[in-house]
């Protein structure tokens, strides 16, 4: 491996060095990674079979597997039912004590995320595809399927191949209105569906640093929309911050050296950048959000919710715009928040008040509207604004209805309004 | 695995993500056997019907991106599908059909030189893939060792089983 000699590291890189015990990993080489934290959701219903299949009889380090269920909480159909029953089954067999169960239930990567599951330094994977906003704590966090994840659970490791990095160098302050969701989405629009295939995507920069993590669990989420193998951000104090009462196990914060070669580099400022919307079908299918405004794009469904975008932050902001307003005649607003505890919280702060009194739905935290199989499922040509990161056809129920992902706050505005509007015309 | 796959081909367009391939109202299906017949119902509704084992996909550009959905090569196995060729794939969908022992073959170009209902003949470890009606042909880079091991193998359960298997003979723990 003489070549990757010479020359600095990348986050990722040293994350899988650690890993797999070596000194250093190259791109484009396959290594077996230790695995520092498994995450299953209802797809883990599908390990069980395997895992039995492999003759395993018990799970590697059950302090390092949490399952989350939350795509259909409570069960939601008779199929969600068996699916909750087996993973409960297997987790009482193999003696896995972190799960998170209906009643104490969140979107699986929120869940990772506000209980400290994974650290700086660590190599985590998830069978969901967004496992990748973990990488916002400095991690290597990336989307598994359950038969993998079944050769994780007895084995407490994989094949991962090394992937290059891009870097996504951030400078700029956000201007009102304008918020990392934005951003994502105009990185989305540079980078693509395909351009991030396989590879890990670092963001970096000012801008970058002065997030707060929900903002940049926000950004590393819809790496998974670029095809990446994680999002990531470099440890910092921010970090640390937010894990030092939380963190559920020891970290080995790690950075990209100054040398360390990436495949790509991609520069933004965000100074003047207006509010972005990701336009049907596809997320990369970006556009200035005042551009699709003046079309007078009409909705009947809005969703704040999912993975994305539905911590506390964000329905506080949602809710600031809500006070005193009405959801337009003919329009459904579903609000999710992302856990149980984020519910509790809003709860106490009055945001489910608002979101009612204005006559939106306040739910249960789950993935709810976000993947067209629970609720809010949409017919054949609605039209819904949503803070998820998907609108491949079909992703919300029928294949010709359209979706328009935004940020947050552009999802209030067009809930108030009726059709997609600027949150910044709003006050 | 067959050192050679020949199969009769359908053909599919760039960014057939896996909620095309299964959507999310199948998601609590377990049984292959039942998901089998409503895979591809958005992207491309005659296959479930009329596939046979041994059929050949082939797809442009970034096939089987978005969810990581096994079920949507799980329905794949099921049918029998010989193996999925793409100019390039997703990576959680690449990983989880050679996980299932499906062969799995990116192919720059190769979308470009297939119509539904040609013959595909794939030559795996040569690295070709010809079009039997049309002559026409792509080169693929090898399959990493890594992943030939794991297809030989038959996929990841059986690789596995048989590494646990060898501990368990040697007197190690698993
Ligand atoms: S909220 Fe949506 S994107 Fe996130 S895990 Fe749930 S279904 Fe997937």
């Amino acid at each position: 491996m003489s070549e990757g000699n010479g020359h600095g590291q990348t986050l990722a890189e040293k994350i899988l060095a650690r890993a797999s015990g070596q000194e250093r990993v190259v791109p484009g080489e396959i290594v077996e990674g230790r695995v520092d934290l498994a995450m299953m959701h209802e797809q883990g219903a599908q390990t069980v079979a395997p895992f039995h299949q492999m003759g395993a009889e018990r799970v590697w380090d059950p302090d390092r597997v949490v399952i989350a269920i939350d795509h259909w909480v409570p069960a939601s159909t008779e199929g969600a039912a068996v699916l909750h029953r087996i993973l409960r089954k297997f987790a009482a067999e193999t003696h896995l004590p972190h799960f998170y169960d209906v009643g104490n239930h969140g979107i699986c990567h929120q869940i990772l995320a506000e209980n400290g599951w994974v650290v700086p330094g660590d190599l985590a994977v998830g069978t969901d595809s967004h496992t990748n906003m973990l990488g916002a704590m400095g991690a290597v966090a990336a989307g598994i399927g359950p038969t993998e994840m079944a050769a994780v659970l007895a084995l407490g490791r994989l094949w991962l191949k090394v992937p290059p990095s891009i870097s996504v160098e951030v400078r700029g302050q956000f201007g009102r209105g304008v918020t990392a969701k934005d951003l994502v989405l105009r990185v989305l629009g540079e980078v693509r569906t395909t351009g991030a295939t396989y590879k890990a995507v670092e963001f970096s920069g000012p801008t970058i640093g002065r997030m707060s993590m929900p903002e940049r669990f926000t950004i590393c989420n819809m790496t998974t929309e670029m095809g990446a193998k994680t999002g990531m951000v470099a440890p910092d104090q921010t970090t640390f911050d937010y894990l030092a009462p939380i963190a559920k196990h020891a970290m080995h914060p790690m950075r990209s050296d100054p040398d360390a070669r990436y495949e790509r580099t991609v520069e933004i400022d965000v100074e003047g950048m207006p509010p972005m919307v990701a336009c049907p079908y596809s997320p990369d299918n970006v556009r200035p959000l005042p551009d699709v405004v003046k079309e007078h794009v009409r909705v009947d469904q809005v969703f704040l919710g999912s993975c994305t975008n539905a911590r506390i932050e964000d329905l506080r902001e949602g809710a600031a715009l809500m006070k005193g307003e009405k959801v337009a005649p003919g329009v459904r607003f579903i609000v999710s928040p992302a856990s149980t505890k984020i519910y509790q919280q809003c709860l106490a702060e009055g945001i489910i008040e608002t979101f009612t009194e204005a006559g939106a739905v306040f739910t249960n935290s789950s993935c709810s509207a976000c993947f067209g199989g629970n609720m809010g499922i949409l017919a054949p040509d609605e039209v819904c604004a949503s803070s998820s990161n998907r609108n491949f056809p079909g992703r919300m129920g029928a294949k010709e209805a359209r979706i328009y992902l935004m940020s947050p706050a552009a999802v209030v505005a067009t809930a108030i309004r009726g059709e997609i509007s600027d949150p910044r015309e709003m006050q | 695995m067959q050192e050679i796959i020949e199969g009769r081909v359908w053909t599919l367009g760039r960014d057939v993500d896996t909620d095309q391939i299964i959507s999310g109202k199948y998601l609590t299906i377990i049984d292959p056997n039942e998901l089998k017949k409503h895979v591809f119902e958005i992207a491309l509704p005659a296959f479930a019907k009329e596939a046979r084992a041994g059929d050949i996909l082939v797809a442009d550009e970034n096939f089987g991106s978005g969810s990581s959905r096994e079920h949507a090569p799980q329905a794949m196995r099921a049918i029998g599908v010989g193996a999925v060729v793409a100019d390039s794939f997703a990576r959680i969908f690449y990983r989880n059909a050679i996980n299932l022992g499906i062969p799995t073959i990116e192919a720059r170009g190769v979308r470009a030189i297939f119509e539904t209902g040609d013959t595909a003949r794939i030559e795996l470890r040569a690295g070709v893939v010809r079009n039997v009606r049309t002559g026409a042909s792509v080169e693929f880079p090898p399959i990493p060792h890594h992943l030939l091991e794991l297809l030989e193998a038959g996929g990841l359960v059986e690789k596995v089983r048989a590494e646990l298997a060898a501990r368990k003979a040697a007197g190690a723990s698993p």
